[in-house]
């Protein structure tokens, strides 16, 4: 069976996803664990994907956001936030 | 400080009559915080306006948590600038929202020093609602709410926080110990309740009785309500002692028996418990005489919502009976399937409720493998979600294609 992908890796790939999309599409977690399901397919599980999204929000790499549904993106200073 | 409060007319409007007035309470809160201060000012500006000066969620939130807070910020913060923030907590209430009165003592300790001592106990969520505060102080909140053993709810797309009725803690007629039940689902979902990774919103509640105290046959995803497989059990000389004092048991029992089971002869009691839909109906009129059965367990439906995106349903049996026995692994296993299903093929923003409309509760029991049964159909005819394949004939498909 071919090698499992580390949390690292897969963190590393969804903060990239996240960064290519950031001003352009709001990402879920369930895109990126369907993305990267679809990527490296029986090589990472969902429960890699859940730790890699840990991984990236608790380095603070990303941020969780709320506009109707919850987002993942980059941290950024929002238009509606008062100073 | 904060003794001079605005000109409020048309909130003034709303302390009138003899009911609690959410303005005296503001106006209370107003005499202590600045903040409160503020929101009777943005609110009577807003009524006055007819215009909503609140701008609604993005990022706030605690590290590591994507559930919790609600962002709140006004625009116009120059006039009110105590509001400028005035972000909504959601903390994880107990199960069956008992506390000791020093428990809520240092919430509200919390809560005063750091926020605008306004709560809402409790929201519609069930959580404790915390009203109002500044960003700069969601993390110092959460350290010392965690500090004296409270935690976040939910919020967002994630599992909400479950809530319960208070069962067997003070009910005769829970089914099921329902405090165990949410403190365990609770306890057990941790990851999905901080960090929300559905297409949208998760609701368990737990009623121990079709009562159904909770309402969770109207607000749920998944709603857990104790019923029982047996016979009600029936105290004879009690159903006599009613009658002599002045209940019309056939007219208001045996008549409004929705499944028309019950007979009364003037002594005796009948009740076909074959065709009983355990409503609670016969034994709330008359609960010195009639008690849930001894069999017990609970009743799992899916899919209610109260209207946001869609309008509101109420939900739809999928387990007619289940024993409810720690760990649960059974509606554990069941609500893996069910969330696999919905984040594979359900829609951003999309209620579970939803998600079977649009596929089918037929296709969807399959998908979650299932087996439909009897309980699931309201009325014969009715639910045509249902086919049953040992009636259909060898080609018949093929034939009709
Ligand atoms: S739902 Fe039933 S068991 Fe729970 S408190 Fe209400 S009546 Fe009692
Ligand atoms: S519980 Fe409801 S359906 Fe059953 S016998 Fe009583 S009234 Fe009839």
């Amino acid at each position: 069976m071919a090698e499992k992908v580390s949390v690292a890796e897969v963190a590393e790939k969804m903060y990239k996803m996240v960064k290519e999309a950031q001003g352009m599409r709001k990402l879920k977690a369930m895109d990126l664990t369907k993305n990267i399901m679809e990527i490296y397919g029986d090589r990472v599980d969902k429960q890699t994907c859940k730790d890699a999204i840990r991984e990236i929000i608790e380095t603070e790499k990303c941020v969780y956001t709320y506009f109707g549904g919850s987002y993942i993106e980059l941290p950024h200073k929002e238009g509606a936030a008062n100073p | 400080m904060a003794d001079e409060l605005p000109k409020t007319p048309m909130l003034d409007e709303l302390e009138k009559g003899p009911w609690p007035s959410f303005v005296s309470e503001i106006k209370m809160a107003a005499k202590r915080s600045p903040a409160s201060k503020d929101l009777l000012g943005i609110l009577e500006r807003s009524y006055q306006e007819k215009i909503g000066h609140w701008k609604h969620g993005g990022i706030v939130g605690v590290l590591g948590y994507g559930g919790g807070v609600i962002g709140r910020y006004c625009d116009v913060p120059q006039d009110f600038p105590n509001v400028a923030h005035f972000h909504t907590i959601r903390v994880n209430q107990p199960a069956g929202w008992y506390y000791k009165t020093d428990a809520l003592r240092k919430i509200c300790d919390i809560w005063e020093k750091r926020g605008s001592g306004m709560t809402n106990m409790h929201g519609s969520t069930g959580d404790i609602i915390l009203l109002g505060t500044s960003t700069d102080q969601l993390e110092p909140i959460f350290e010392e709410l965690t500090a004296i053993g409270f935690d976040l709810g939910g919020s967002g797309s994630d599992v909400r926080t479950p809530s319960c009725c208070l069962g067997k803690s003070r009910c005769e007629w829970a089914c099921y110990d329902t405090m165990a039940a949410c403190h365990d689902f609770t306890k057990n979902y941790q990851d999905e309740l901080h960090r929300p990774a559905f297409p949208y919103k998760f609701k368990f509640k737990f009623s121990g009785c079709p009562n159904d105290c909770v309402a969770s046959v109207a607000r749920a995803d998944m709603s857990i309500i104790g019923t029982w497989r047996d016979n009600i059990r029936i105290d004879q000389k009690a159903v006599g002692d009613y009658a002599s004092a002045g209940v019309d048991v056939t007219k208001e029992i045996v008549n409004l028996c929705p499944a028309k089971c019950m007979d009364w002869d003037g002594k005796m009691l009948k009740i076909d418990n074959s065709t009983c839909r355990r409503c609670m109906h016969c034994i709330n009129v008359m609960p010195k005489a009639l008690r849930p059965g001894k069999d017990t367990g609970a009743c799992i439906l899916i899919g209610s919502k109260a209207p946001i995106v869609e309008g509101a349903l109420l939900s739809s049996v999928i387990v007619p009976f289940i024993k409810m026995e720690p760990p649960y692994q059974e509606i554990r296993d069941l609500v893996e399937r069910i969330w696999d299903l919905w984040c594979d093929e359900g829609k951003n923003r999309e209620r579970i409720g939803e998600f079977i409309q649009r596929v089918g509760l037929g296709n969807f029991l399959e998908m979650i493998e299932v087996e439909p049964a009897a309980q699931m159909v309201a009325h014969p005819r009715e639910n045509p979600y249902v086919f049953y394949e040992e009636y259909f004939e060898e080609g018949e498909e093929e034939a009709e294609n």
